[in-house]
């Protein structure tokens, strides 16, 4: 009955292979990789409740911005700064290879303050226009900040006050710079010059300029992965990928004979169908996405198995070749039907309630298990029945 | 080739012995999560691990001479590779972090943080909540879909088997002591699912067989006749998802081995319960009815 229909069957798994190769190649960068296989920093901030400043949705929305315009000056290519929840940002930078510097631009609070001898704030970074690195007459470096109007005015007096005094220049209550005032400064420039290294001054420049943040923020999460360490894992993924899936084939034509490479067959669609969803759906593979879709790979002929240990049976029992794997067919499609369901149950738990890396082992497993139900069943069959007669007495017996 | 002929081995005659060991199994796995507990990983437990490269071998000793200077001591110092090097504490700040990097780099010179993973402990506790109720929904989900798929009895010893798996593999993470993190547990939660599909294919046949019945066949005949016919299906499948597994277990890089060993050893005790314990329990049960009434 069914072969009937098989030149247009044949026709539509034809036509998914070049639709699939299309998608798949050249494979180039079109896989999307996930932080720990590309290298980058996960990052989580949390907003935490001061006596000074206690925090509110405004104050959450600064600092989203703020830290966006940190991020920014850092010049990272496809940053991620997202709020989450009610106090929460994430921040992804993908590639970096210093998260350490990124940490400190992020989490500090980058609060400015210049005080007189007494302790009283004259002025703070609020006042802020501009803040570069500089080097001092000796080649240090240093930062030049330029004051708005009203800072200007601020500063101006605060240098008149206090000539021969020096004014304690704070960053988030540490002391800086204690400079003494040699004469009072009226145009609002003036220049920071601690004991700074390049970085230092520059990541201190970079804070100024985007700002203070309104409210204390803690790093609750940060997972960084160097590029090189990323590379190794996708290195090795990708070798016990290949490994595993010759070992399979392998299994299946020696256990199996023709029947085997027929499974073969289907499981190399089963890696491209694969490959093309997971592209088409700008899935992002990271290293239990790898994992997952290793184990899929022996998922995914465990349907042949079980398709061609029932066609055994029906045959030993007497039906013809034919027959038998019609009734093969039929009687497991229940069982791989019911074997995937379960697994799949599982796969989507991941996929929804995992978070970070884990998230794709639950997206490849949950593919996985749906491509491999198609090509076992589907390009199976087609398979069988192209060459069903050709193989009938050589696969089994 | 054909490895597995028709067989007709006695497995319900092994099934007492099949109970001592299962027995056994389950015995050991409970002991050592109530005495040893579970090696909860940074993820679940909050703390901080950072992995250093070095520019040749370093032995974790020499790492742990250096931290006992700046007074982390207490650090788990462990060998990732030749030249790499994990160290996990309690959750500490930045600056320590880039304290143990300044006295790391005073020591060897060339070394590079390679990783990072801080996690507070709010965000531990969430994802320990996340994990739970992930398992729990997992086993739900099977749950209802076997009570719709089988019948009673074996439904609940289906369900034994899967308990019995399940602590079967979190047992062996425990008694290795190796760590429980996120990929373990995304391992547990794919064994649940994956293994009752053994258990499924044998009831199926096990239904089906007993509705074709053999005159004067005794109930467990009908199972071993039915665990027979379905034994090479039963081990193929196990086999063909080892292999690759076995690979990544190999070859795929010490950041999956737990999560290989994990999904390995799950699949041997779900293969072996299928036979052993859902349709074992199954006959004894039967046997327990039927002398009753």
């Amino acid at each position: 009955m069914r072969r009937r229909n098989l030149p247009w069957r044949l026709f539509v798994t034809l036509a998914l292979i070049a639709v699939s190769i299309l998608v798949v190649f050249p494979l180039g960068n079109k896989i999307r990789l996930g932080l720990d296989l590309k290298g980058g920093s996960h990052i989580l901030l949390e907003c935490v409740d001061t006596p000074e400043a206690p925090v509110d949705e405004d104050a959450v929305r600064r600092v989203v911005e703020i830290v966006r315009n940190r991020i920014d000056q850092l010049g990272v290519a496809e940053a991620v700064i997202a709020r989450q929840g009610e106090r929460r940002v994430l921040v992804q930078l993908p590639g970096i290879t210093d998260p350490q510097r990124a940490v400190e631009l992020i989490g500090k609070t980058a609060l400015l303050e210049f005080k007189d001898e007494n302790g009283q704030t004259l002025l703070t970074g609020a006042y802020l226009k501009s803040a570069q690195v500089q080097y001092d007459q000796l080649g240090r470096p240093s930062v030049a900040i330029s004051f708005d109007s009203e800072g200007a005015k601020l500063f101006a007096q605060a240098t008149t006050l206090n000539v021969g005094k020096p004014i304690g220049i704070y960053l988030d209550g540490k002391l800086i710079s204690n400079p003494v005032v040699q004469e009072p400064i009226l145009k609002g420039d003036a220049q920071i010059t601690g004991r700074f290294t390049l970085e230092e001054a520059q990541n201190l420049a970079i804070l100024l300029r985007a700002g203070a943040l309104p409210v204390k923020v803690e790093v609750i999460e940060n997972r960084s992965v160097e590029p090189t360490l990323g590379k190794d894992s996708i290195d090795a993924g990708f070798r016990a990928a290949v490994i595993g899936v010759v070992l399979v084939l392998v299994f299946m034509f020696v256990y199996y004979g023709m029947l085997g490479g027929l499974a073969d067959l289907a499981l190399v669609c089963y890696v491209l169908f694969f490959l093309a969803v997971f592209v088409g759906v700008r899935a992002t593979l990271t290293l239990p996405g790898i994992a997952g879709f290793v184990l899929t790979v022996g998922m995914a002929v465990d349907a042949n198995v079980i398709i061609f240990e029932r066609i055994k049976e029906e045959y030993r029992a007497g039906k013809t070749w034919r027959a038998s794997i019609e009734a093969g067919f039929n009687k497991a499609f229940r069982t791989i039907l019911d074997s995937n369901v379960t697994t799949l149950i599982a796969a989507v738990l991941l996929f929804s309630l995992g978070s970070g890396p884990i998230k794709g082992f639950g997206v490849t497993l949950s593919l996985g298990i749906l491509c491999s139900m198609f090509t076992g069943i589907w390009v199976t069959r087609v398979l069988l029945d192209l060459f069903a007669d050709k193989i009938k007495m050589k696969g089994v017996n | 080739m054909e490895f597995i002929k028709s067989t007709h081995i006695d497995f319900m005659g092994f099934r007492r012995v099949a109970y001592v060991i299962s027995l056994v199994l389950i015995i050991f796995a409970v002991a050592s999560l109530l005495v040893r507990g579970l090696n909860y990983g940074v993820d679940f437990a909050g703390g901080t691990l950072l992995q250093f490269r070095f520019n040749r071998e370093v032995q974790p000793q020499e790492v742990r001479v250096v931290l006992e200077k700046i007074n982390l001591s207490r650090s788990i110092i462990q060998r990732f590779s030749e030249d790499e090097v994990v160290i996990r504490t309690l959750r500490i700040d930045k600056d320590t972090q880039d304290r143990i990097l300044q006295a790391l780099r005073e020591q060897f010179q060339e070394v590079k943080l390679t990783r990072i993973e801080d996690i507070g402990p709010a965000v531990g506790a969430e994802l320990r909540r996340m994990g739970f109720i992930a398992l729990l929904s997992a086993i739900a989900g099977i749950l209802i879909y076997v009570a719709f798929r089988f019948e009673f009895k074996p439904a609940v010893t289906s369900v034994l088997a899967l308990a019995h798996d399940g602590l079967v593999v979190v047992g062996l993470i425990s008694i290795l002591g190796r760590e429980f993190t996120i990929p373990v547990l995304a391992a547990v939660l794919t064994i649940l699912g994956y293994s009752i599909n053994d258990s499924i294919v044998v009831m199926d046949r096990i239904r089906e067989n007993l509705t074709s019945r053999k005159k004067g066949e005794e109930f467990f005949q009908v199972i071993n006749r039915s665990l027979n016919e379905t034994l090479s299906r039963t081990i193929n499948t196990a086999l063909t998802t080892a292999l690759p597994i076995i690979a990544l277990l190999l070859f795929g890089g010490k950041m999956l081995q737990d999560f290989s060993l994990a999904i390995l050893v799950g699949l041997i005790a779900g293969t072996y319960s299928s036979i052993f314990v859902v349709s074992a329990l199954w006959v004894d049960w039967e046997k327990r009815v039927r002398s009753r009434g």
